[in-house]
């Protein structure tokens, strides 16, 4: 069954952080960066800034590290959750996370990790410069192997030009 | 809720530290950023105080909607008694600072005294430390901020330092944050190495409930929309603001040669696409970046491409780096740009202020009035990079006769200088000018003789005025929340009606910067952004408080009179030459000689110029002296300050 994905391309992101304000006034009703699901990670030094969130793994590490089976796949949505009821806030799933994005919240004493808003990430939806975008799955790759291609191509041609002489 | 934010008072002679909340009263008066911190240094500064000594006080703050879901948020006001004017010191910069500050559970801090030897704030989850600054003490601005994140070991900590030339109280040293974010004017850098204070550090986990968030979402969306739908917006997040250089010069309104001209002819190295294709080439296509939760990502990243700073990275330029290190020194390579750009953020000294210093001593040094002696064997004459660049470095430095006058700021050089310096000097109350030439524009002249902290575009500039809008459109806009059914022109070298454009936009600007907003989310370059009807919406969804238009309009009013207030207490008078409300004498004597056809030959005309005073005058309440009438006081609130609520 195919699902939409955050898809992320760090190359466009701004660094604004609207994505995490967004995201935790969405879900706590809130401002603050330290409750929202998407992170901006920045090296503000070299101008990179690369906002991280869950992938939603198929074979999701937090999901099979889970000692009290709280975390599922959302077969509708495509999304892993996690069962709040089930949860024991042991913190398992944050420290087997490959990309850092099950965060554990002291105040609320549990982990919050991208829920995609219900199917409307907000975080995608505020984002104008397209750096979160939310796209069928399958898709994911299309646009990345099209800028890939086009710059194998312009490779090409200035090789080909220095080959010529020009 | 943003109304839980707290004023944080620190003594750093004592090192007592104590914590207030905000009174109700004040914020209704106040609202917060600006407007809160005018009337704290008003209260807190002693009449007549050393700058530099003490007695000073240095204000930071963040707005009342810092961090919320209101578009545009991220900018930190910083205020003092200048170091460069002996008045009003207030400089604003975006980043990512105030938002963090709110996080740690403050929107104001209110620094006095000195410390002993170098420290820095830790403010962190609504408590203030005073730390040891000793390893951090000497380095740039980048080198300091990474220092306090590494010694705290916290990535996310946002800082605002004050760079070498605040330590060596260059007098209009800035004060930063991240790569090139500068509180830049009044050298409120210079305040923070008076003090010993190297930075302040913030790192907060609080939340900032919002009052109605879900409302507030689909506020922001529309306003978010409504920001970057503008062609304007879109060409800044483009180009950034190296386009309203580019544009301005077009038609022979930037400076050149410390005024002589108004055009910068052969530029090509240096128009906005130049830049634009620098940062391309060493960025890549998304080279443009932004300040916190804003959509219009107008500043540009980019690495130095040649010479021996090849490689660099920094941010912008900005226009007042293509100003400062092209348009006024007459140079035209987009590397002395970019590397002039790095020096200043690197020592952290305003750019602005620097390249007219440097412009003005080179006007000097081709008139003969200073000596190649005087100038420590340097070349000073216009379009000479390296000498410019060199003379970057020496001011920052204090190194050497001319470069350390010159770091005292222009009145003060010009004292020691001599002859007639004083008089090619262009600034309003002790501080340059924009490099902008207003000689073909009365209203924009008005602007900057009338702005609170010397000569200045971002606080009453009517930049609308050169779009030549229909009058209807203009009543539209400058026709509320106030009525107004008097003059009003779209012909930007007309002076009637210009009186009261520059009033709304003081108001305007005040605004914003107590709400801490961005001024290009509202009327400054964009004529359909949002302003006072727009803001009871943003301001009750967000925290919960019901204003109106007029209300917010009175605040501004009313904060504006408080920087007056201050401004009259340390010496302001209408027509003194380095105190006053009045320009350099050339905007009166000298026309301009390059630029558009209908430019050329423009000068502002001083009769006209001095009755726009009087109406300004007549519409802030002032009397034919500019001192507050007893009526206006009372009608704004104002008739018992000092009144020391906070």
């Amino acid at each position: 069954m195919s699902h939409k994905l955050l898809q992320i391309d760090h190359e466009k992101c701004t660094g604004c952080r609207l994505c995490e304000l967004v995201c935790a006034v969405r879900h706590h009703g809130v401002s603050n960066p330290t409750k929202s699901r998407i992170r901006v990670i920045k090296w503000e030094g070299e101008g990179v800034y690369v906002p991280m969130a869950c992938q939603q793994c198929q074979d999701a590490p937090c999901q099979k590290a889970c000692p009290s089976k709280a975390i599922a796949r959302d077969e509708a949505l495509g999304a892993v959750a996690v069962d709040y009821d089930k949860c024991i806030g042991c913190r398992t799933c944050v420290s087997v996370c490959p990309f850092g994005a099950m965060h554990f919240v002291p105040a609320e004493r549990k982990v919050i990790k991208c829920d995609l808003c219900e199917g409307e990430p907000q975080c995608a939806r505020f984002c104008e410069v397209h750096a979160v975008s939310y796209v069928e799955s399958g898709d994911v790759g299309v646009g990345k192997g099209r800028a890939a291609a086009r710059r194998l191509l312009e490779a090409d041609r200035s090789a080909a030009e220095l080959l010529a002489g020009r | 809720m943003p109304l839980s934010r707290k004023i944080g008072y620190v003594n750093l002679t004592t090192g007592d530290i104590s914590v207030q909340p905000i009174p109700l009263e004040m914020r209704r008066r106040f609202l917060g950023g600006r407007g809160l911190d005018a009337y704290l240094l008003y209260n807190h500064v002693p009449q007549g105080a050393d700058p530099l000594g003490p007695d000073n006080v240095l204000l930071i703050s963040g707005g009342l909607l810092t961090a919320t879901c209101a578009s545009a948020t991220a900018r930190t006001h910083v205020m003092a008694k200048s170091a460069l004017t002996g008045l009003l010191g207030s400089a604003n910069m975006g980043g990512f600072f105030a938002p963090e500050l709110a996080w740690a559970g403050f929107h104001h801090l209110v620094i006095k005294g000195k410390a002993s030897k170098p420290v820095y704030l830790y403010v962190h989850d609504g408590r203030i430390e005073i730390r040891d600054a000793s390893r951090v003490w000497g380095k740039t601005t980048t080198e300091a901020q990474a220092a306090i994140r590494e010694e705290l070991g916290d990535d996310e900590v946002k800082s605002l330092v004050c760079g070498p030339a605040g330590e060596k109280l260059v007098r209009f040293a800035n004060v930063m944050t991240g790569i090139k974010n500068a509180a830049g004017r009044t050298g409120m850098g210079c305040i923070m190495g008076s003090k010993n204070l190297k930075a302040v550090a913030a790192r907060g986990t609080m939340d900032i409930r919002i009052a109605h968030p879900v409302e507030a979402l689909e506020h922001n969306k529309r306003f978010i929309e409504q920001i970057t739908s503008s062609k304007v917006n879109q060409t800044q997040g483009t180009l950034g603001t190296p386009f309203i250089w580019g544009a301005t010069n077009s038609w022979g309104g930037v400076r050149t040669r410390n005024f002589q001209y108004n055009q910068l002819e052969y530029a090509d190295d240096v128009e906005p696409e130049r830049i634009d294709e620098i940062a391309t080439e060493t960025m890549g296509p998304y080279h443009m970046t932004g300040c916190y939760a804003c959509q219009v990502h107008c500043r540009a990243q980019y690495k130095i491409p040649s010479g021996p700073y090849k490689g660099k990275y920094d941010e912008g330029p900005e226009y007042t780096s293509q100003g400062a290190f092209a348009g006024e020194p007459d140079c035209r390579s987009a590397e002395t740009v970019l590397v002039g750009n790095h020096l200043v953020d690197q020592y952290g000294v305003d750019n602005l202020e620097i390249g007219s210093l440097i412009s003005w001593a080179m006007e000097l040094y081709e008139l003969g009035i200073l000596t190649k002696e005087q100038t420590g064997g340097l070349d000073l004459r216009f379009g000479n990079d390296e000498a410019l660049l060199e003379m970057i470095h020496r001011i920052c430095r204090r190194d050497g006769w001319l470069a350390n006058a010159l770091a005292d700021g222009g009145v003060a050089a010009s004292e020691a200088i001599g002859k007639n310096s004083f008089d090619y000097l262009i600034q309003v109350k002790g501080m340059s000018n924009l490099h902008s030439d207003e000689r073909a524009t009365p209203g924009l002249a008005l602007n900057i003789a009338t702005a609170s902290r010397g000569s200045d575009h971002l606080r009453s500039r009517p930049a609308i005025d050169l779009y030549h809008l229909p009058e209807p459109v203009l009543r539209k806009i400058y026709g509320s929340p106030v009525p107004y059914d008097g003059p009003l022109s779209s012909e930007h070298t007309e002076y009637i009606g210009k009186p009261w454009q520059v009033f709304w936009q003081e108001n305007c600007y005040m605004a914003v910067d107590c709400l801490g907003i961005c001024k290009y989310h509202t009327v400054f370059l964009g004529a359909t952004h949002p302003n006072f009807e727009d803001w009871p919406t943003v301001i009750r969804l967000n925290t919960g408080l019901e204003f109106t238009p007029r209300e917010i309009w009175d605040v501004a009013e009313r904060a504006n009179m408080m920087e007056r207030l201050f401004n009259l207490r340390e010496g302001l008078t209408r027509r003194d030459a380095r105190k006053g409300d009045t320009l350099n004498h050339r905007y009166f004597d000298e026309p301009c000689r390059r630029g558009a056809p209908g430019v050329v030959g423009l000068k502002i005309d001083r009769e006209r110029f001095d009755k726009m005073v009087d109406e300004f005058y007549v519409h802030k309440g002032l009397d034919a002296d500019g001192v507050p009438k007893p009526e206006t006081l009372a009608r704004l609130g104002l008739d018992h300050e000092p009144s020391r609520v906070v």
